[in-house]
């Protein structure tokens, strides 16, 4: 297990690098410079000191080299816009965004993985089409128009929740974003379990369970639940991870403080140490959750081993 | 008799009754919004240029001068007087003894020299330098060729000599939070830009990124009385329906609003008393490459005006949120001339100028724009049509607004449409088509004429007031026959507050930015 965790750790560096090095490049490329969009009226001879005070006088190649070096030492560098550490701007915003996330994968865990399993126990019936229709509904839906329909109905209308804000970060403010984020992962968590238990439900070794006359209960959670739990497992994770990008735009229609605000202000300005640094621990955040997934697959389904 | 006395009674009655409505209530909480993106920039407000960092910076900072709305001019805020001398190049400040940094330490001459120092550090870039550059020597520590600017002289603790490069009034120049004065030893630490000391009617409580700014009442700011909330909030939001729904659900007691709202606010009964508007000191135009053979020609230009029906464009799209512009300088402008007339709407006069000019049979350009829903997309894809009934056809490039604004400060364009500042300052305005004003810094289309010069030159010498506006008036005039660019429309910027927020100034610089010392909450107020 331990070697396992170590390999794959390992494995998670090129991946980082990689990212790094294209986030780098691109901000290197792309029109639009810190430099010009700080002081609109700049004499040549101060934009010249202002990049080399940023470091922009340096070919790209050294300045990739500095930023890697400050990385192996934890240093996620200096905001150009606000010269405060990029380590410190992200610390602040690190616990809004892990509370949104997790708050939506619950709503979605808990809704979807039901929602499938009892659809695909009556296929056809009336709680399978109902809930087939919803999981759609949710995946087809836009946040943003989403997030609009719940302030407007519980804020607006029924006055149980605040409309927007971070408030004391107790949970009556964490409700509309966190279910705003969670309908897709929870429509598209029910499905997948739907059609994992579904495929589960007609296997050889099921067919034997019940021949050997285990109630349907038993042949349901011993059987049918773990084997399709594997296979949910695989989208939580993947929708973990892409929740981080896809807060961005629950985060800035509920003012809510969280990374994804950061990024899009950000590029918005040019303010490449951030950019870089917000990017680094969504894809971090991302690389980690799937770690945990791949462990979990053993804790489920003892036949996988970390070979 | 008892009629009399009932009628006089109540008629006392009544007028009590509106002289307390307007006596500003004491205590509450003002809940603002900064509408113009995802989060605050940064706490250091002389880093910052967005008018959406200066909403909180209002409550927070003072400059030496403040916008007087009602007056429509800058007027002295941290000094009691200046007094011009050196043939109007010198002012000397008497700054006020009585006012304090949230840290408890009085304010002196020293700050002043040390903050305006701090904003000419070249190596940082600070936006403010725009205005400081005007002070004598600023420009010589902003190369870094001097230490400290030699036109700012310490008196004595409250007295400081300014001596500037031209004859201006340097409250245009020191009036935004860009040139706040700050603690000079406070501010000089690490830990100023997490807990910023300013000298503004509110201290700093908390700064949640991406999400509000909390600030409340300081007891030792220097107007008596003032401010008279305890407390303010200022979220981040930056969705206009998120906006809407926060305001009709009373969460925030201000709403800046965008042209869909503006019409659905009007048509509605319970909202349309909230509205408040402004014509704002932003022109918004096409500027047009004079190195670019077509554009080079003024008939050409002209044409282009003709063309373009912009009442239509402005009622349609813009959805009148706009105010038609009949040259340069804006409605709010003090060298508006109310005798101007827009370019009519005429294709047929459109056509002729462009047979004059060489071009019966059209020419084509490539057209910069971002995607701005008042002076972007929108409105290059409803002008193309019309200009092509005259034979000109536009091709559009459609670029990023930061990148929008690096290509008109390079000229790396043929034409681009662009929202720029058009005051509050009409020399400094009128300056930005000057021969002598680099394409970088605000004479985006290379205008050169020396008539025009010569005018603008003459007004920035003039000493009797009513001249210079005339002198300018005339300048303004000249650009609108010589049509460098096509002349859209001044912002209108619209805002809508609750009824039980009081003291809202029409600030034609910019709506949002209000002196908060002077707003106050009614008890109506559903904010604790």
């Amino acid at each position: 297990m331990l070697a396992f965790l170590i390999r794959r750790v390992l494995q998670t560096i090129p991946t980082v690098l990689a990212v790094v090095l294209l986030v780098f490049v691109l901000f290197s490329v792309v029109p639009g410079s810190i430099v010009s969009s700080m002081s609109d009226d700049s004499d040549p001879q101060v934009e010249l000191r202002m990049k080399k005070q940023l470091g922009l006088d340096q070919p790209v190649y050294m300045r990739f080299g500095t930023y890697i070096a400050g990385l192996a030492t934890g240093d996620f560098g200096t905001s150009f816009r606000t010269r405060e550490p990029v380590t410190t701007m992200i610390a602040k915003r690190a616990w809004p965004t892990l509370q949104l996330i997790f708050a939506s994968m619950a709503f979605a865990i808990l809704l979807g993985v039901p929602l499938g399993f009892v659809a695909a126990l009556r296929p056809g019936s009336l709680v399978d089409t109902v809930s087939m229709m919803l999981a759609v509904s949710g995946l087809s839906l836009a946040k943003f128009w989403l997030g609009l329909l719940l302030m407007y109905l519980f804020a607006l209308k029924l006055g149980w929740l605040p409309s927007f804000g971070y408030g004391d970060g107790s949970l009556r403010y964490l409700i509309l974003p966190a279910v705003t984020l969670g309908v897709s992962p929870m429509a598209l968590l029910a499905r997948t379990t739907r059609a994992a238990v579904l495929e589960i439900m007609t296997a050889d070794f099921v067919r034997t369970a019940r021949s050997k006359g285990m109630s349907e209960t038993r042949v349901v959670k011993w059987h049918v639940m773990r084997n399709a739990l594997v296979l949910t497992l695989t989208t939580m994770g993947l929708q973990f991870g892409a929740l981080m990008g896809q807060a961005v735009v629950v985060e800035k229609l509920f003012s809510w403080p969280g990374i994804g605000s950061l990024l899009v202000d950000s590029v918005l300005q040019r303010d490449i140490p951030a950019v870089q640094g917000s990017i680094l621990v969504v894809v971090m955040f991302f690389l980690a959750i799937n770690l945990l997934i791949d462990m979990l697959y053993g804790v489920i389904d003892p036949r996988i081993r970390y070979a | 008799m008892f009629k009399t006395i009932a009628i006089v009674a109540g008629l006392g009655l009544a007028l009590a009754a509106t002289a307390e409505a307007q006596t500003p209530r004491k205590g509450g909480t003002i809940r603002m919004t900064a509408p113009y993106g995802s989060s605050f920039t940064s706490l250091d407000i002389h880093t910052t240029q967005r008018a959406q960092d200066e909403i909180y910076a209002k409550a927070l900072h003072r400059s030496l001068y403040i916008w007087n709305s009602a007056e429509g001019k800058p007027v002295l805020e941290l000094a009691k007087e200046s007094v011009v001398s050196g043939g109007g190049l010198v002012h000397t400040f008497k700054l006020r003894d009585d006012a304090y940094f949230h840290s408890g330490r009085k304010m002196t001459a020293d700050d002043v020299i040390w903050s305006y120092n701090r904003i000419m550090d070249g190596s940082k870039a600070y936006p403010g330098a725009r205005y400081v550059r005007v002070i004598e020597g600023a420009a010589a520590v902003e190369k870094g060729q001097a230490k400290e600017i030699s036109g700012l002289k310490k008196i004595d603790d409250f007295t400081i000599e300014m001596k500037l490069t031209e004859k201006v009034d340097p409250g245009f120049y020191f009036f935004t939070a860009l040139t706040s004065i700050y603690p000079a030893d406070e501010a000089a630490k690490e830990s100023f830009i997490q807990k910023p000391i300013g000298l503004g009617p509110f201290k700093f409580v908390e700064h949640v990124p991406g999400s509000r700014i909390v600030l409340e009442r300081w007891d030792r700011f220097y107007k008596p009385g003032k401010p008279y909330a305890d407390k303010i909030v200022v979220s981040v939001m930056g969705e206009a329906a998120a906006r809407d729904v926060a305001f009709r659900n009373k969460e925030i007691d201000t709403s800046v609003l965008g042209p869909a709202q503006y019409v659905a606010y009007q048509s509605d009964a319970d909202l349309k008393g909230t509205i408040v508007e402004v014509a704002e000191v932003f022109t918004r135009y096409m500027g047009m490459n004079p190195a670019v053979k077509p554009f080079s020609d003024k008939r050409v230009r002209q044409a282009i005006n003709y063309a373009i029906d912009t009442d239509l464009i402005i009622n349609k799209l813009v959805k009148g949120k706009a105010y038609r512009a009949t040259s340069w300088l804006p409605l709010t402008s003090p060298a508006y001339d109310k005798a101007m007339k827009p370019y009519p709407f005429d294709p047929a006069k459109a056509k002729q100028l462009l047979t004059e000019a060489g071009y019966a049979s059209g020419f084509e350009f490539e057209w910069t724009t971002s995607q701005n829903e008042s002076w972007g997309l929108p409105i290059v894809s409803a002008v193309i049509p019309m200009l092509d009934k005259v034979g000109i056809k536009a091709k559009v490039k459609q670029v990023e607004t930061a990148v929008l604004a690096e290509v008109v400060r390079t000229g790396d364009y043929q034409a681009f449409i662009y929202s720029q500042a058009s005051g509050p300052d009409p020399q400094a305005a009128l300056k930005c088509f000057h021969s002598a004003t680099p394409q970088a810094a605000c004479n985006y289309t290379t205008y050169k004429n020396p008539d025009f010069d010569k005018i603008l030159d003459e007004a920035g010498q003039a000493d009797d007031p009513t001249k210079r506006i005339q002198l300018m008036q005339k300048a303004n005039a000249l650009l609108y026959e010589e049509a460098p660019v096509w002349f859209f429309n001044y912002n209108k910027a619209v805002m809508a507050v609750q009824p039980w927020l009081k003291g809202i100034q029409l600030n034609a610089t910019e709506l949002t930015h209000q002196n908060v010392e002077d707003l106050w909450v009614d008890e109506t107020s559903p904010a604790k």
